[in-house]
């Protein structure tokens, strides 16, 4: 663990132990499995954005994907009837060919990803309100799959799916990124683009492939994040969650900048900005300054990394002159 | 000697691991010519970069008309008049003309609101362009000039800065003849308008005919002076050399054994309409000549499969090769060393290890899963070899020296196993005992049956350590020298479109 974690891992515990001294709920049974649930919904598809902000991209369309792959979803199971795992199937197809497209038109076309994924944040949801005539997608009275709802928002030993999927998706993928070829790939990519082509690597295809592991996770979500709201308003429903993953990411030590970053980084982030949510509620402080909150959090985390940084550099050097 | 406008006394510069400037003298008096001129390495852009305030010298006085300098800035040394014309140019592609030459000194309108006058600008700048006898206007883009129209905004840039002492960098590297004598006139013009000029040029001829004194810079120290009755070819080539070039070379071990990658009518895209045509045999090294943006470079990188191959093939062994990126070549054993190691040779931020086993990833894992530890003997055993001098093989390639740096690039690829190796400016910005050592890497590489292909700016490096020479002007070979007629001389005609053996133009 590097130690840019293990600070942020300390803020996680000192924010924890703050917020449960002044309001001891936060460590009710209910309150973690609560919490640990949203860190599931929220953490799979943070893991994607993360994976691609590593590459020097970005993707700011997964919210509207969230919307767009929710009301199909819906309808598949809704008016077409479908057995769930078939729509659950098309779901999950879906959502790397979304990446896929993204990949291709960063790779291939050369367009930035800032532009390509901006398009698609539009587009998508667009489509999405189109879809269902701007109306909420939703289940029909009485209608329910108990095994689908079990494994998305059933619980194992007190344990929330969402939770345990994370956890899974998370290990999977910190090996991916740190013990595999494409993880070194990918890092080579984000931290310098040329060199790597230089050295045989097909930058294209790494990049487009980071595109596709975030569309197949955004996929994933959006199944998850539908059977936790059961019903879909396409004109709000994932907005801004995009947001959400960067900034965990950032929070987790990813450089907008590409080449750094790691798992545990963008899993603790997502653990942070979970607890900031809990203690806005908890704390009683109006939930309009939700936002607010995690953007002041964000930004003295990222202005107090930037500093020590800074300093253990100055410190280095210093040691460096005197030798 | 009248008062000089400008006086280095004792000038030393290091840097950690190179002494750049060792005690240098230099005075200049108004409306002189002093030619400056010194291998590549030898100093000249250092010294000119104190000149210019941008670096500050590690010890030594800097006056300026008798005055003593001792913090020169960049805004300083231009307010005291010295102006550059510098060998990258440095101009705005998508500014005109007239917003480059007042780039920062704009003219303002309409007071309060500091808007750019364009008009005013456009009009002072005219005659300028005039008296350096343009042919374009001053609201011309940048962009659509050539490297000789782009020379002549920055000498513009100079005058209009009411310049007293103009310091030109190469000017002539990318001219025309024509243009050369032009620029030549210009020179002589300031001269007797009473502006001094330092002028660094590799071309002799140009600093017979201009020069009032020459100065010449070896190693980072001035090793001699030439008056005007005594500036003469041989003399000044006998200073900045002051050594056989031919005595570096070690010859080969072996005979030159057959051919293995010929390039076959290749076009590039920065050259599209010439055909370039030669062959590379094994066990010999090919120095390939010319001068910046003859399209050496690009030439190397299209064989490599970075560069998109336009016409021809490149055939290795007999086989036309269909090389759409790196890693094709890199599959057929063709490796490249390219000329900006901190762009495109390593990735900086990666500790030695990284860099080393990254063209060749796949060998160290195991169902795709990385070894850390087999890549780590990997590297330490080519740390071994190439001697890189390094705290240890986990150390961030960005804090080697220049050096080491270009010694991990080259250890990506002796771990693999190299047919055709080939070196842009292997040597550039490196210190002097690591250039031998990997002039010896180079030549054992030759000597294992590798072909070798090495572009070099550096004539002390393509004479000494070629077995063969090929010299490429503005996108074609202009010729071929063979040892025995190897000399600076010969490779600079050639090199400059003066002379050629090769059969076609383009």
């Amino acid at each position: 663990m590097l130690r840019k974690d293990l600070g942020l891992l300390i803020l996680i515990l000192v924010v924890g132990a703050v917020v449960a001294l002044i309001n001891p709920r936060f460590l009710s049974p209910v309150n973690i499995a609560n919490t640990a649930n949203l860190i599931g919904l929220f953490g799979v598809f943070s893991l994607g954005e993360g994976l691609v902000i590593i590459t020097g991209g970005i993707d700011l369309s997964i919210g509207s994907v969230f919307a767009l792959l929710g009301v199909i979803f819906v309808d598949l199971l809704v008016t077409y009837e479908l057995p769930w795992p078939l729509a659950v199937l098309i779901i999950l197809v879906a959502g790397p060919l979304v990446g896929l497209i993204n990949g291709f038109l960063v790779t291939r076309m050369r367009l930035q990803p800032f532009v390509v994924t901006l398009c698609g944040l539009l587009l998508y949801r667009g489509i999405a309100r189109y879809y269902t005539n701007d109306g909420t997608a939703g289940f029909a009275f009485g209608q329910s799959f108990p095994t689908l709802e079990w494994l998305t928002t059933g619980r194992s030993f007190g344990v929330p799916h969402t939770f345990i999927a994370f956890v899974i998706i998370a290990l999977a993928m910190a090996v991916l990124l740190h013990r595999s070829v494409f993880g070194r790939y990918l890092f080579a990519v984000g931290r310098n683009e040329e060199a790597a082509r230089y050295s045989g690597i097909q930058t294209g295809r790494v990049v487009a492939v980071a595109y596709v592991i975030c569309g197949a996770l955004a996929g994933l979500s959006s199944i998850f994040l539908t059977m936790y709201t059961r019903s879909i308003s396409p004109a709000s429903h994932g907005n801004f969650y995009e947001l959400y993953g960067i900034a965990a990411a950032v929070l987790g030590g990813c450089s907008l900048r590409g080449g750094e970053g790691s798992i545990v980084g963008i899993v603790l982030g997502t653990i942070l900005l979970q607890i900031l949510q809990n203690l806005v509620n908890l704390l009683g402080i109006p939930s309009s300054l939700n936002f607010a909150v995690m953007g002041a959090v964000i930004l003295i985390g990222v202005l107090a990394d930037q500093q020590f940084t800074a300093y253990h550099q100055r410190k280095i050097a210093g040691r460096a002159g005197k030798s | 000697m009248p008062e000089p406008v400008l006086e280095l006394i004792r000038i030393f510069k290091s840097y950690p691991g190179v002494q750049a400037l060792r005690d240098v003298n230099l005075a200049v008096a108004p409306g002189e010519v002093v030619g400056l001129i010194g291998e590549n390495g030898a100093g000249k852009s250092t010294l000119m970069r104190i000149l210019g305030g941008v670096t500050a010298p590690s010890s030594g006085v800097i006056k300026l008309r008798g005055e003593q300098k001792d913090n020169l800035t960049v805004s300083e040394a231009i307010r005291c008049g010295i102006a550059f014309v510098h060998q990258e140019l440095n101009l705005f592609d998508n500014l005109d003309v007239a917003a480059n030459v007042f780039f920062g000194r704009e003219k303002l309108s309409f007071g309060l609101f500091q808007l750019i006058d364009t008009a005013a600008m456009v009009s002072r700048t005219k005659p300028l362009l005039e008296r350096l006898g343009a042919d374009f206007d001053p609201d011309t883009p940048v962009a659509a000039l050539s490297l000789a129209q782009r020379q002549l905004v920055e000498i513009a840039k100079a005058l209009s800065l009411g310049a007293e002492i103009v310091i030109m960098d190469e000017p002539t590297s990318s001219l025309t003849l024509t243009e050369t004598n032009r620029l030549l006139e210009i020179i002589a013009e300031l001269k007797a308008a009473g502006v001094s000029i330092i002028f660094i040029t590799h071309r002799l001829n140009e600093i017979e005919q201009c020069a009032d004194r020459v100065v010449a810079l070896r190693d980072g120290a001035v090793v001699g002076t030439l008056q005007k009755a005594e500036i003469e070819h041989d003399r000044m080539i006998g200073l900045m050399i002051g050594r056989d070039l031919k005595a570096l070379y070690t010859p080969p071990r072996g005979a030159v054994g057959k051919e293995i990658l010929v390039s076959k009518d290749i076009r590039t895209t920065t050259y599209p309409d010439c055909a370039v045509n030669f062959s590379l045999r094994r066990g010999e090294i090919v120095g390939l000549a010319g001068l910046v943006g003859s399209g050496r470079s690009e030439l190397a990188r299209t064989i490599f499969g970075i560069d998109r191959l336009i016409g021809g093939s490149v055939i290795v062994e007999g086989r036309p090769l269909t090389i759409q990126s790196a890693r094709d070549a890199i599959a057929h054993g063709i490796y490249l060393v390219p000329e900006d190691r901190k762009r495109a040779g390593l990735i900086l931020e990666d500790d030695i290890t990284s860099n080393i086993s990254l063209p060749n990833l796949r060998q160290f894992a195991v169902a795709y899963l990385l070894d850390r530890n087999r890549e780590e003997e990997s590297a330490r055993q080519q740390a071994g070899r190439l001697n890189i001098r390094a705290p240890s093989v986990s150390s961030v390639a960005g804090t080697l020296s220049g050096g080491n740096q270009q010694k991990v690039v080259l250890a990506k690829w002796l771990a693999m196993s190299p047919n055709v190796m080939l070196f842009d400016e292997p040597t550039r910005g490196i210190d002097v005992g690591a250039k031998s050592e990997i002039y010896s890497l180079i030549r054992a590489l030759s000597d294992a049956g590798v072909a070798v292909l090495m572009i070099s700016s550096d004539m002390e490096e393509v004479i000494g350590v070629s077995d063969r020479i090929l010299v490429m002007h503005e996108g074609q070979i202009s010729g071929e020298l063979e040892r025995d007629q190897f000399s600076e001389h010969h490779v600079m005609q050639l090199a400059v479109g003066k002379a050629t053996n090769s059969e076609q133009p383009c």
